[in-house]
């Protein structure tokens, strides 16, 4: 406990120190990031790193990733709520890399503890925990936290923006700033007449910065209310900037191949046949990979498939079964953690009706729309680099070494993402481009992937095996001991990211399934971790993915056995545990008119999991249609605490749950000789029109804190969607994909 | 132009010409994002080689513009649709031709007509509701 205070006491010291290249502006307690990223020029002010003055307007930043969440249209409200202005009348941008937009929320995630039962005194210290990712530089955008991190701190920037620019009005008028009001872009003085914001920003630069208290909700005008997203005109009319879309004078264009075997090079290769191809300008050797340079990205990539490259063999076990086999192997040894301990799992009263099970789930790919790409312009004593990305401190970080530069040499410019999932908080990407770009010297590179080399080049959502051992009696619950076995996305992914060793009791590896808001009276889950192979990061909702199967299902197999409905015997457990998660099956339950009964050709399953401080039920309808089976209605009750936008949160949870049923239905990602053998979307299948259900979702909002919205809707999807099968067939489903057992609608 | 004939028509536009509306998806004609009209009829150009383009080519940016928007973009205004809205260009050209089509679809025919255009945030459910209203905004005009 002792480093905890250390941090919160540095982090005071921090907060009062004076911001460089823009207008300190006062105090927001131990909040306060420094310094301003933002250089203001002649006649503007940066009232503080989120909210930029000057003649032509006002500028807000909204330094997260829009990879489709809505977070540039959600965190601008925050700002504008007490800065008075109207999000569609300012301008919002991304900004650049820095410190000063450190992620204050997303670390609070790895403290141990359930996450729902979470006291004030918890919930204040996940914030202080948050604060360290200031030293760390980390300005990430995952783990469903950018609300979390910005409803506080932004609404505090705006308002303490707009007491500035009252005080410069103030001074201006030789009133009391007391005095003086504001309303949309303007401070109103006491005579009725309005000074724009715009004419105060030389005044304003001048002035001390001014502390103010947050309005209380009932006078909020945006957050709160379904807002109109500034990214939507942009993108329905193909002007938005995605990274592919990035276009600089002289610039050429590249395409890659890596090593199919994760982690080696190759052993020899020769260009010859790409050399004298069409619109090439030059041939790289990467070392462990080729690319070409071309006037069009197709002439790159049809020169750099040309290439004839011999590949160093897998390091690591070739084949998916050999892969799971390493993973069994892992239950051999002892566990990592044991977070969940309640009870004891081996005195079992007489009578009970044991139920044993193992469940085993492969490694999913992220499939973003958009391939990875990034933009890179290297000139020897500095860097700029334009790449969709979450996290843009990590990426010029990484930049920064491989070039032998200091970060303040390298530019990261964010553009929209074409979907993120997790995908994009890696670096490989923006570090090829980096590569290229380094033997392009003052020349810009764009460097597209093919669709194959993504699919083929992912961090991975990990393959993981559960070995579950439950009892019921008397029609209750009696027992749940589940031990789940797959490669370690803190390990892997959060050491890449941080750049530290990970070790301890591995939280992240057994979210969703330790900490489900259940009261079984004997309930214990261990995690055990399976050495690196395969590249493993963050995929939407990260190991809750798979623990949110492994748990519901085992659930349903129990109610089952116990003779209960489903939704009853889960609705009993969540009731004696923690009230939100009750409302929300109680909700789903009465969305979906749930009866327990279906008529003949018709399943529906339930299926509860709670994640990223939002509980979620989801009720799934199949029916069976001349023996295909088709995935008709979906119906979601989430608790999000508070939702700064509804109908945002809405698109939020359909999207985690069409995320979480194209997996279900149709995602795998297999090896042979070491390499994955899906290469391009026909062998890895998702929702389409026709294949995606209706959907009904209910926001609500009766816990204390404020839950996640991105990735929630994910975990329940697949036991949902399997539940109802199992209801349909009487086949349960222990495996996925479910196109495996099931004819299901394609 | 100055440039191999085999080249796809969705690479001269992004590349060489400089419209970048229409996107990269997948290269093998399985997702739609690279979907622009020929002669007003929804094609991949992905799969057509610039020395096979066979009538006028519109991109979503000859749809209409931030400031004067065509209905269907309107209605996928109002209905909020896109996510990350990097496969939207695509299903905007796919809708706007099934719409030339079919003035009034069904569910059914939205199915059928939409199903190669491939969404991973899963936005389908407003896409639907934005072709209906698209479809009465146009029968209103």
């Amino acid at each position: 406990m002792a480093s905890f205070k250390k941090i919160a006491r540095r982090s005071f010291l921090i907060g009062s120190a004076a911001i460089l290249g823009g207008v300190a502006f006062g105090t927001y307690k131990y909040h306060q990031p420094a310094p301003n990223p933002l250089s203001p020029k002649e006649g503007q002010a940066a009232l503080n790193p989120f909210v930029m003055v000057d003649q032509s307007g006002v500028t807000l930043v909204a330094p997260r990733a829009e990879m489709g969440q809505g977070v540039r249209t959600s965190w601008a409200a925050l700002i504008a709520e007490e800065l008075d202005v109207r999000p569609e009348a300012v301008q919002v941008i991304h900004g650049p890399a820095a410190k000063a937009y450190y992620n204050s929320a997303m670390m609070a995630e790895a403290l141990p503890g359930r996450g729902y039962d979470a006291s004030n005194f918890q919930h204040s210290l996940g914030q202080i925990v948050g604060h360290m990712s200031k030293f760390l530089d980390l300005q990430v955008t995952g783990g469903s936290s950018s609300m979390k991190d910005g409803f506080d701190r932004m609404r505090m920037a705006g308002a303490t923006a707009r007491e500035t620019l009252k005080e410069a009005a103030a001074q201006r008028l030789g009133t009391s700033r007391a005095l003086l009001d504001t309303e949309d872009g303007h401070v109103i003085a006491p005579d009725g007449s309005r000074i724009p914001y715009t004419e105060l920003a030389v005044e304003a630069a001048g002035v001390d910065p001014q502390d103010a208290e947050l309005r209380p909700a009932a006078q909020w005008k945006y957050v709160g209310k379904d807002m109109p997203r500034l990214d939507m005109v942009p993108k329905v009319t193909g002007t938005a900037g995605f990274g592919v879309d990035v276009r600089l004078d002289g610039m050429k264009f590249a395409a890659i191949r890596q090593s199919p075997h994760f982690g080696t090079g190759k052993s020899a290769f020769d260009a010859s046949a790409a050399e004298g191809m069409p619109g090439v300008e030059k041939v790289l050797d990467l070392g462990d990979a080729v690319a070409v340079v071309a006037s069009n990205t197709w002439l790159a990539q049809q020169a750099v498939d040309a290439i004839d490259v011999t590949w160093e063999p897998a390091p690591y076990p070739e084949t998916t079964d050999a892969i799971f086999a390493e993973i069994d192997r892992a239950f051999e040894d002892s566990s990592n953690s044991v977070l969940r301990d309640d009870g004891d799992v081996n005195g079992l009263p007489e009578g009970a009706q044991i139920i044993e099970a193992e469940y085993r789930l492969p490694y999913l790919a992220h499939a973003t729309m958009e391939p990875m790409n990034a933009t890179a312009l290297y000139t020897g004593d500095a860097l700029q680099i334009w790449a969709p990305n979450q996290g843009p401190t990590v990426v010029q970080k990484s930049a920064a070494d491989l070039a032998g530069l200091p970060k303040e040499a390298v530019q990261v410019h964010t553009t929209y993402l074409g979907g993120g999932f997790g995908r994009r908080i890696e670096v490989d990407y923006t570090n090829r481009a980096v590569e290229i770009a380094m033997q392009m010297r003052g020349t810009p590179v764009q460097l597209t992937w093919s669709r194959e080399e993504d699919m083929t080049h992912d961090f991975y959502r990990p393959g993981a095996v559960a070995r579950y051992r439950a009892a019921v009696k008397d029609g209750k619950a009696v027992m749940v001991h589940g031990k789940i076995a797959a490669q370690s996305t803190t390990v892997e992914g959060a050491g890449r990211m941080l750049g530290l060793p990970m070790g301890g009791p591995d939280k992240g590896h057994v979210d969703a399934a330790f900490n489900q808001p259940l009261a079984i009276p004997n309930f214990r889950v261990e995690g055990y971790l399976v050495k690196p192979m395969i590249p493993v990061g963050f995929w939407r909702s990260v190991a809750a993915s798979f623990n949110g199967f492994f748990s519901d299902t085992i659930l349903d197999e129990m109610a089952h056995a116990a003779g209960r409905d489903p939704l009853e015997f889960r609705l009993e457990l969540a009731r004696a545990e923690w009230e939100p998660a009750a409302k929300v099956l109680e909700k789903v339950g009465e969305m979906s008119g749930w009866t327990g009964e279906t008529p003949e050709g018709v399943g529906r399953g339930v299926a509860l999991a709670y994640s990223f401080g939002t509980p979620v039920a989801e009720v799934i309808e199949v029916v069976d249609e001349d023996g295909q089976i088709r995935l008709n209605k979906a119906w979601i009750a989430a608790d999000i605490g508070r939702a700064i936008d509804p109908s945002n949160v809405e698109a939020q949870m359909f999207s985690g749950l069409a995320y979480g049923l194209s997996a279900a239905c149709f995602g795998e990602i297999t090896f042979d000789g070491g390499a994955v053998e899906q290469q391009n979307f026909p062998d890895y299948e998702a929702m389409r029109m026709h294949t995606m259900p209706a959907v009904e979702v209910a926001v609500l909002q009766n816990q204390t804190h404020m839950g996640g919205a991105g990735e929630p809707g994910t975990p329940p999807a697949a036991p949902a969607l399997a539940n109802a099968l199992f209801d349909l067939t009487g086949k349960r489903a222990r495996s996925l994909p479910l196109m495996h057992e099931f004819d299901l609608l394609v | 132009m100055d440039l191999p004939q085999d080249v796809p028509l969705l690479w001269v536009l992004r590349d060489e010409i400089g419209l970048t509306g229409t996107k990269f998806g997948c290269g093998i004609a399985a997702c739609g994002a690279c979907t622009v009209h020929i002669d007003g009829v929804a094609t991949r150009s992905c799969q057509v080689a610039l020395g096979d383009v066979w009538g006028e080519v519109t991109t979503i940016e000859g749809v209409g513009t931030p400031e004067a928007m065509a209905a269907i973009q309107q209605a996928w205004v109002d209905h909020q649709v896109a996510q990350c809205g990097y496969c939207q260009s695509g299903q905007i050209m796919q809708a706007a031709s099934l719409l030339a089509e079919n003035p009034a679809p069904s569910d059914s025919d939205i199915d059928d007509a939409m199903q190669g255009n491939l969404c991973r945030c899963g936005t389908y459910p407003r896409i639907r509701a934005a072709i209906h209203t698209a479809a009465k905004l146009m029968q209103e005009a």
